[in-house]
This record gives structure tokens, sequence and C-alpha cells, in this order.
């Protein structure tokens, strides 16, 4: 356990995935495999509680996630409370369930973004990955979303059976009037973790679809901003996961767990705590679990004696969890990391030219009925899959 | 600076917010999933960005407010800097 090397700053970043209730069941969701065994959901009083904690220790960007969060029919009356209170308020959806009538009920309610996450540009292939027939409804969402002055934000998550098709999904996004466009490819947690072998693109796929990108930003200018998020295996430096665990972000998972980063509940070093019985001033501050990757005490070599440990902080801890076996290890995705060709392995065996979207690899669709335990390498993720097949 | 006219009426584009974060002791810019912390002088700057005001307006009103003078080239090169970046847009 470490004390933090400097009082840490108050919880900026507020995420409330407010369900684990989808009607999509995509392959690459970082939601817990086994989310079907978490608690209840919280109810509407203490979602509302947490937003008046969080906003008066300084937290000032919200997002409402999930799950897909319009599941809840409480959500109006959250964005009117975050908004009340002065949070600048994202949705991250998938658009099921945006009807007309409930995002003019948002929008009144002070809803300042939404996020709109699109599969694929082909029906066949959004609808296979998401398992659901939902491609002609994202469409209409679109429409509702550019009708009710909303910048229009595009989520595209990317891996190896949809990256070829980067060219017709910026194209559809210029259709669709996106301002925005985040391709974000899979990082390999929850769902996708398991579905590692049949989501991983090889390098050339990565490389092509990268120049693609390129090509669209300098024909579109200023236009349409395109992120391009490359996987973190493709990289030699890990990412800052988070700026640090428990420096700017605070997730509250469905059940009330408080995590300090999306997927921090599956770290066996972490004993999370609960909003149910806990406020959100103590679980930031004092609690062991947030305590307990501040500062760099807690790192072990190479990170420790580490020139940019105070730049990336030894990256990833779910990612190193997953790889190695433990959360305090660097982020094998670091080429200074004794784990790294557990990253390099992966990479290689993707190289092989494996007919895509063909069902070379069985994918194991997100499913309430499936309950799957986080397994860290050497279990062979994505080798045997567990659960139902659609 | 051609493209930042003395008549022109710079506001914060729709989806952008600015408001005083007490726990942060600034002025911030919100933004569909992000946030930039300012320092005092832009801050002061963009929340006088309201559509209406047109540069030369900010200008003397800064001016004003901080008993200072000569402050045009310092606004202006913050005004463009914050158009580049999209924090701004010019209304006519």
């Amino acid at each position: 356990m470490s004390a933090p090397s400097a009082a840490p700053g108050p919880p900026l970043w507020l995420l409330l995935e407010l369900t684990y209730r989808c009607p999509l069941h995509c392959v690459f969701c970082y939601n817990p495999t086994d989310f079907a065994r978490t608690g209840a959901e919280l109810p509407t009083a203490d979602w509302l509680r947490v937003l008046g904690e969080a906003r008066a220790l300084g937290a000032v960007q919200l997002g409402l996630s999930g799950g897909e969060p319009l599941e809840r029919e409480d959500l109006e009356t959250l964005v009117a409370e975050a908004h009340r209170l002065g949070f600048y308020i994202n949705l991250i959806t998938s658009g099921v369930g945006l009807t007309a009538a409930r995002i003019g009920a948002l929008k009144r309610a002070g809803l300042d973004h939404i996020q709109l996450s699109y599969q694929d540009s082909t029906r066949e292939l959004n609808d296979f990955l998401s398992s659901t027939r939902t491609f002609d409804l994202k469409a209409k969402v679109a429409a509702l979303i550019r009708a009710h002055e909303y910048p229009m934000v595009l989520n595209v998550v990317l891996h190896r059976l949809n990256i070829d098709h980067v060219g017709e999904i910026l194209d559809m996004a210029e259709r669709i009037g996106a301002q925005y466009v985040e391709l974000a490819n899979t990082q390999y947690y929850g769902w996708a973790w398991l579905n590692r072998q049949g989501l991983l693109p090889s390098r050339a796929q990565l490389e092509r679809a990268e120049a693609v990108t390129q090509r669209f930003r300098e024909r579109v200018g200023g236009r349409i901003q395109v992120y391009f998020v490359v996987p973190d295996y493709f990289e030699r430096r890990p990412k800052a996961c988070m700026g640090g665990l428990g420096s700017v972000f605070l997730g509250i998972a469905p059940d009330g767990t408080a995590m300090p980063c999306h997927a921090a509940r599956m770290l066996p070093d972490l004993d999370l705590p609960n909003v149910r019985s806990a406020d959100i001033r103590s679980i930031w501050y004092d609690s062991a679990a947030f305590n307990h990757f501040r500062g760099e005490a807690w790192m072990k070599e190479p990170c420790r004696s580490c020139a940019e440990r105070t730049r990336d902080f030894g990256g990833c801890r779910c990612q190193a969890y997953l790889l190695t076996g433990d959360a305090a290890n660097a982020d094998p995705v670091c080429d200074l990391s004794p784990h790294h060709h557990l990253v390099t392995g992966a990479v290689a065996s993707a190289q092989a030219a494996v007919p895509a979207a063909s069902g070379e690899h069985v994918l194991v669709f997100r499913d309430h009925r499936v309950s799957i335990p986080v397994v860290p390498a050497g279990a062979s993720p994505g080798g045997a899959p567990r659960g139902p097949l659609r | 600076m051609n493209d930042l006219p003395d008549t022109a009426r710079p506001a914060l584009p729709q989806g952008l917010r600015l408001q005083w974060e007490p726990a942060q002791e600034a002025h911030v810019l919100l933004y569909p999933e992000g946030m930039v912390k300012l320092n005092g002088s832009a801050g002061a700057i963009l929340s006088r960005c309201d559509g209406k005001a047109t540069v030369s307006e900010i200008v003397a009103d800064l001016e004003r407010a901080y008993g200072a003078v000569g402050l045009a080239g310092d606004v202006r090169a913050f005004l463009a800097m914050a158009l580049e970046k999209r924090w701004v847009e010019l209304r006519p």
C-alpha cells in the first residue's frame, strides 16, 4: 500500500455506468465478462446523491454510459439534476432507444453532447458485430441528433473484422454529417479480451487504415475532425492510462462500485468501495483502493527507476494484470518490459492471413446469460469460448 | 491576421461552455468529452466573447477593467489562436 506522493486533485471526470443492460451484444465490449453476476443497479436517489457529492468535490465532466444508458427510465431526471449542478453532460450511446420524444426531453433537461457508436459502415457487419438489427435505426438517430443541434460525434470501434472498411466508414460519417469521428481501435479488456485472437488486426491492416484516414483528412480539411486511436499492442510505449489511477477519473459501476478506471473491477489488488456505503469524498481521498496506485511506491522495475515513469505512470494496470498476472508490473506494451514479448507475440500471431469475418476465430458475444470470470494470460484468452454463440 | 477584423463578434461555438470552477480556481472551457483549464487572461477574454461585443469593444472593455492600455495585440493574438483551436467562431 502506498501513500500518494502529493495530495490528489479532484475527480474532474465522472463516469456513471448506469446499467449493464444493453440491447447490443458487441464482441469488443469492455464491460466485465461476469457482469451478469454483479449486484442490483443503484436506484435513482443514489445516483442523484453521487452527482451532488462528486460535483461538490469539483467533478465537472460527466459521462453517462453503460451498458446502454437509455435503458434507464430515469435518465432524463439524472440529466436535469446534473445540469442544475453545472456538469457538462456527455451521453455515450448506441442510439437504441433514442426516440424523438426522448432526445427532446434530454435536450430540455440540459444534455450537452451525444456520442453515437457505430459498429461498421455496412448493415451486414454492423448488425453481425452487435448481434442486432440496428444499422438503419442508427441512421435515423443520427438525423435526430442533427435536428436537435448537437455536435455530431461518431465513435466506431475498429478491429480485424471492420478495419478494412475505414474508407467506407469515413464516407458514411461524412454523409450523415459527422463533425467528429473517433476511430477507436479495440483495447483488450472485458469481452474484447476474450475475443482478442479474433479481433486483433494485422500490422498491414492497421497501416492501410491509417493511410486511408490520412487521405480522408486531407480531402475534408477541418470540416471533420478524425481521431485515429492506435491499438496499444502496436505501440512501444504505454499510454498514460487515466493520467495515473486516482488522478482525475472516477467511474461508478451500475451496482455502485467505485472504480479508478473503467476496467478496474477485475484487479484483485483492489478492494473497491461502493457508493451505497461510502460518500464520494472518502472514496476518492481516503479509500485504500483509490490510493493504491497513486504515486510511485507501488511500481516495480523497470518502471521504478525509469525516467519516463512520470510521463506514462507505467501504463495500464489492467493490461499489466491481464497479460502478466500482476497489476503492479510495467504495462507489457512498453518495450522495456520483460513481458513485452507477450504483446509482440499476440501481434505476430495476428499477422497470419485468416479469412476475415469467416468465423475462423469463434467470437463470444456479450450476453447477460453468459458469465465468464476474468482470467489473465496463460489461460488462453479467446481460445475456448464458454458461452452460447449467436 | 486578416481573418480577424475589428468588427467581428467572437462567440463560443455551440456545444462549448465556459464556466468558473471554484475547485480549480479557474475558468474552464468545456466541450464534448474534454476540458481546458484557462489562465486568468484567457478566461477574461473568453468570458467577453458573447457574439455581441466586437473585437474592438472586447479590447476596450478589458483595458477598462484592468486599468491598462495597449492590450489589443495580446487579445488579438489569443483570439487568433482560439479561432484556430475552434474555441471561438466569428459572428458578422
